[in-house]
């Protein structure tokens, strides 16, 4: 028996014929080629499936891909616009917040969700909205310099400036 | 991992909930925080999934003829930030905030949680200790549970087949009422290794209950007794944790032994009293 969903992800909308048990990471992986959302543990421990499900940092890999019906998906390949990092994904760059890299698609979607109810996170609270991912290289040190730095970017008066620099 | 082959339903209403229920072998689906786990692990094969989170009215938390009425619904963030849960049941906002991680607090629920009755679980440590009381409905209607009644095992609860949780009502505390959920979290699950919630009342009466300990969540009535209409002191608080989980099956696991979780569990009611006092 198959479900028919609608989902809108990073903005477009697909509908697609599912299998119930169909996991919403391997819909997104399998079906929809996004596959920047990464299978870590595949047990609900390791965060590395995190994606936003209506906003709210969710691991992919413990709900069905029906569950996610009439809902609005981020995944990492939604954080950039026009080929512009997200202030996060720039963190991760700029304070090396990755070795191998295979948990930081599910860190930096944590961390969207962390900034957008909290544009000034102190460290402790950065390390607590991240607990349930985890890295095994970084020693997390400069993860949490990562997302600081992301804060401080996107707290800035950057898209006035621009508006003025525009006007200019 | 991939769970085996099942049907799903998804549904508006709790009526049709529980007609969708009929078949024995047919699951509750709310947050899918302990169900899908389990089914990914192939230790629960339901035939047929009966989603409930689009049902309204299992949403929600307000103030009603003098208990708050937490929706079954309600996810354990929605809990933790609520405004009349801070200020009436500070610690279910306390306790909601240190499950899982905030994954798992945006989509697990309470009401799934108190289904599940895992006996490391946090929910059912502050149900008891709040003298909640857990309202269900099936196909003769409505009922209400005490928590002390609830929990009857390891996994296990006093809700029939086609029984479905739809609140939980707590009756409001009386001014003054002082609260706190201790917990020791396994450091990767952040499930409860000893979790102690305790509730006193302005007049003395003290409810603790624990969580982790044993099979499944118990009222400490051998403690309670020591406490209870007391002035709660350094003897008071030792003698409460001297009488603490006797007469109880304690569990013992990689993590903590017989021995270790007995001594977690006094150590943590005392916090809690402390906390209360």
């Amino acid at each position: 028996m198959s479900t028919k969903i609608t989902v809108t992800v990073n903005g477009a909308k697909h509908i697609d014929k599912v299998e119930p048990r169909l996991l919403l990471v391997y819909y997104l992986r399998d079906v929809l080629k996004l596959t920047g959302t990464h299978v870590g543990c595949d047990t609900s421990s390791c965060g590395a499936c995190t994606i936003l499900v209506d906003g709210k940092a969710t691991k992919s890999c413990t709900m069905l891909a029906v569950q996610a019906d009439k809902c609005k998906i981020t995944t990492i390949e939604g954080m950039a616009t026009n080929g512009e990092l997200h202030p996060l994904q720039e963190g991760f760059n700029q304070c090396h917040g990755l070795q191998c890299g295979f948990c930081t698609p599910g860190m930096i979607m944590t961390a969207a969700d962390l900034l957008k109810n909290n544009k000034k996170p102190s460290e402790e609270q950065i390390r607590a909205a991240l607990e349930g991912n985890f890295c095994r290289c970084t020693g997390y040190h400069n993860i949490v310099k990562a997302v600081q730095y992301a804060a401080d970017k996107m707290s800035a008066p950057r898209a006035r400036k621009t508006k003025k620099e525009a006007a200019l | 991992m991939i769970p085996v082959s099942f049907d799903y339903q998804k549904v508006k209403t709790v009526d049709e909930a529980i007609a969708a229920l009929s078949n024995d072998n047919s699951k509750i689906l709310a947050g899918g925080h302990s169900l899908l786990p389990a089914m990914k692990l192939r230790l629960s094969q339901p035939s047929k999934l009966v989603d409930i989170a689009a049902i309204a009215s299992l949403k929600g938390i307000k103030e009603e003829d003098g208990e708050i009425v937490i929706g079954a619904g309600a996810t354990h963030a929605d809990i933790a930030g609520d405004k009349l849960i801070k200020s009436k049941l500070p610690f279910f906002a306390e306790g909601a905030s240190m499950i899982g991680d905030v994954q798992v607090r945006n989509h697990g629920t309470i009401g799934g949680s108190l289904a599940h009755a895992d006996p490391a679980a946090d929910w059912p440590a502050l149900v008891l200790a709040a003298d909640a009381a857990i309202e269900v409905q099936g196909s003769n209607g409505k009922r209400r549970i005490k928590a002390t009644d609830f929990f009857t095992g390891l996994f296990s609860t006093s809700l029939q087949d086609n029984e479905i949780i739809v609140a939980i009502r707590i009756p409001v505390p009386a001014q003054g009422t002082k609260t706190s959920y201790q917990k020791f979290s396994q450091p990767a699950s952040r499930f409860a290794i000893v979790g102690c919630a305790v509730m006193r009342f302005p007049d003395g009466k003290t409810n603790i209950a624990f969580t982790g300990v044993s099979d499944n969540a118990f009222r400490d009535s051998n403690a309670e007794a020591v406490v209870s209409g007391k002035v709660i002191s350094n003897d008071s608080i030792a003698a409460a944790a001297k009488a603490a989980v006797q007469s109880v099956n304690i569990l013992s696991d990689h993590y903590a032994s017989e021995e270790y979780r007995k001594h977690l569990a006094k150590v943590y009611l005392k916090k809690a009293l402390q906390a209360v006092a």
